[in-house]
């Protein structure tokens, strides 16, 4: 092949190379341009402060809502972090124990399993034997799915630590739990806080696991044991209503819930950087 | 007396507390899909389980039940969005990691991270209000009064031109893992080394070369395992295909229209299920969901085993 030929092919691969990527960017630009042109009128004082007004008024607000994705969201962070944590400081700290293996392939599979299905799962063992939908199995389904994140990120990042740390740590007398309590987590501080977010983000996002565990309330409720809204329950209710003013709203929340994810990503990336 | 509880007893309490949280981990995932099989059992007694996989009628009133069209739908739906999604996601990863500049990289691994982040509903809420309209007026209306006017045997095939259905939702879908592939394949071509583009570099290698001959064969594995887990991703993708593909429990005809896969199908029936066999058949179309997701999702980690250059991954 000659050498103008090469050159030739090596021109038309990087214009088809960016103009792949540009077929990637544009629609989703779009996408998001689109989600906040709409989602931006839709926000207002009303929007915060209201709970949802009957179906057809128009008016009210997504008050609700916004509450419950925070309850259940909190919850669930509690849950997964604790398990989370736990297995994943158990991989990094003691390699050599016989239940890593197991715990690794659970924790690879648990990745792989779609969202929906920790819904059903959350159903059979929460809201079936408790006679009820409530914000606590919705809370449990989310868990699941933040674990293997969760569990996966603390691995990775005491990993990273030099084992000389623990070893000095040991040298002063210090017993290995103290050495993982004081010395180990306060290192790895940053990037656990990453993982914890970056699961708390795509947990958040998600409407099918509560489809049949939080179900959605449209009244304002604490309750855990109650069914609960949440943000991305609200968005797919309202945007199959055939109700203008909820379509409208379902714009406002999908910004919303588009920003508050943006929002903990970012503060996931700083953590990071800080550590 | 304190030295002991600080150490050994610390010690021995500390490793019971990790192992305990860690068997609850194995627990989670065991009681899972026990719960969805033995949930489901009642429909794989009742139809026998080729029979419930393969049963082509869903029938709630008439008390059949069968997978084969949702299955399906599934299969087909989420093959046809990687085919999609294939090419464009590899361009942007090969042109974050080898060909833009710095600051132009940044931007768009930012931006694409940012739309991986896109919770599914967005995308469907998108579908439904921007995609479907142009998906009716564009494509299928034109193709609609052509095949009206000239072949009226199409009409039959391609139904009444709605917007709602397979094309929509593979679209979306393919929308919607364009992001995670990309980046998973990004992550794989950044761990080629250095040197290996330098050695070629200085054989008088162009660009594409250098990406053609050693980048892309060195980085096929973790390439290929995204792709797969990409896939493993749009088949357990729920909202925006419920959304979108408009829930028919026929089997799925044409790309145009409506049709049904098991994550959408729980999605829509499952909260006013009557109980009984419908409730049953519904847990056992989540199981076979998990076992598909849990094949695809084995054949990622052994292409990551086995077609992975130099150390790999363990």
């Amino acid at each position: 092949m000659n050498l103008r030929r090469r050159y030739l092919r090596d021109r038309v691969m990087v214009a088809l190379v960016y103009l792949g990527t540009l077929l990637v960017l544009l629609p989703l630009g779009f996408i998001l341009l689109h989600v906040f042109t709409q989602g931006i009128g839709a926000l207002d004082w009303a929007f915060f402060t209201q709970p949802p007004a009957p179906p057809g008024e128009g008016g009210g607000g997504m008050l609700p809502a916004i509450v419950g994705t925070f309850v259940i969201d909190l919850m669930a962070l509690a849950m997964g972090g604790l398990l989370g944590l736990g297995g994943g400081v158990l991989m990094a700290e003691y390699p050599d124990h016989p239940l890593n293996r197991p715990l690794r392939l659970v924790a690879n599979v648990l990745g792989g399993v779609p969202a929906i299905l920790m819904g059903l799962f959350a159903f059979v063992l929460v809201v079936e034997p408790m006679g009820g939908f409530s914000a606590f199995s919705g809370a449990v389904a989310l868990a699941i799915l933040m674990i293997p994140i969760i569990m996966r990120a603390t691995e990775e990042v005491l990993r990273i630590l030099p084992w000389e740390l623990r070893e000095a740590g040991l040298a002063l007398g210090l017993p290995r739990w103290r050495v993982t309590l004081s010395l180990i987590l306060p290192a790895a501080k940053g990037g656990i806080v990453t993982g914890l977010l970056l699961a708390l983000a795509r947990a958040a996002g998600e409407a099918a696991p509560l489809l049949f565990t939080a179900f959605g309330n449209p009244f304002l409720s604490f309750d855990p044991l109650g069914p609960m809204d949440s943000l991305p329950l609200k968005i797919y209710v309202y945007a199959i209503s055939p109700y203008e003013d909820w379509i409208r709203q379902a714009w406002g929340a999908a910004l919303l819930l588009a920003l508050l994810l943006m929002v903990t990503n970012y503060l996931a990336r700083r953590a990071m950087r800080r550590s | 007396m304190r030295s002991r509880w600080y150490g050994k007893l610390g010690d021995r309490a500390f490793t019971a507390l990790l192992v305990g949280l860690g068997l609850a981990v194995m627990l989670v995932a065991v009681l899972l899909a026990w719960e969805l099989a033995s949930g489901g059992a009642e429909a794989f007694r009742t139809f026998g389980f080729w029979g419930f996989a393969a049963g082509r009628a869903w029938n709630a009133v008439a008390g059949q039940f069968g997978a084969w069209p949702f299955l399906l739908g599934t299969v087909i739906t989420s093959a046809a969005a990687l085919t999609l999604a294939f090419l464009p996601a590899l361009a942007a990863a090969i042109a974050v990691a080898e060909y833009a500049p710095r600051w132009l990289a940044e931007v768009v691994a930012y931006l694409i991270d940012l739309l991986a982040a896109l919770p599914s509903v967005v995308y469907g809420l998108w579908g439904i209000f921007v995609l479907v309209p142009l998906v009716r007026d564009h494509v299928e209306q034109p193709l609609f009064l052509w095949s009206a006017e000239h072949a009226p045997a199409l009409m039959g095939v391609l139904g009444p031109p709605t917007g709602i259905g397979m094309l929509s939702a593979v679209l979306v879908l393919a929308l919607m893992i364009v992001p995670y592939a990309s980046s998973l394949a990004r992550d794989a071509i950044r761990l080629v080394p250095r040197d290996q583009r330098e050695a070629m570099y200085a054989l008088g290698a162009t660009r594409w070369e250098v990406v053609r001959r050693v980048v892309l064969p060195y980085a096929r594995g973790g390439i290929f395992a995204g792709v797969v887990l990409a896939l493993a991703r749009a088949i357990g993708e729920t909202m925006a295909v419920t959304m979108l593909i408009g829930n028919s429990g026929q089997l799925p005809y044409s790309v145009f229209g409506p049709a049904a896969t098991m994550a959408s199908l729980i999605a829509n029936e499952f909260a006013e299920a009557e109980g009984g066999l419908q409730l049953a058949s519904l847990l056992a179309v989540g199981f076979l969901l998990l076992l598909l997701s849990l094949v695809v999702n084995l054949i990622a980690d052994f292409i990551l085993r086995r077609m992975s250059v130099g150390e790999g991954r363990k």
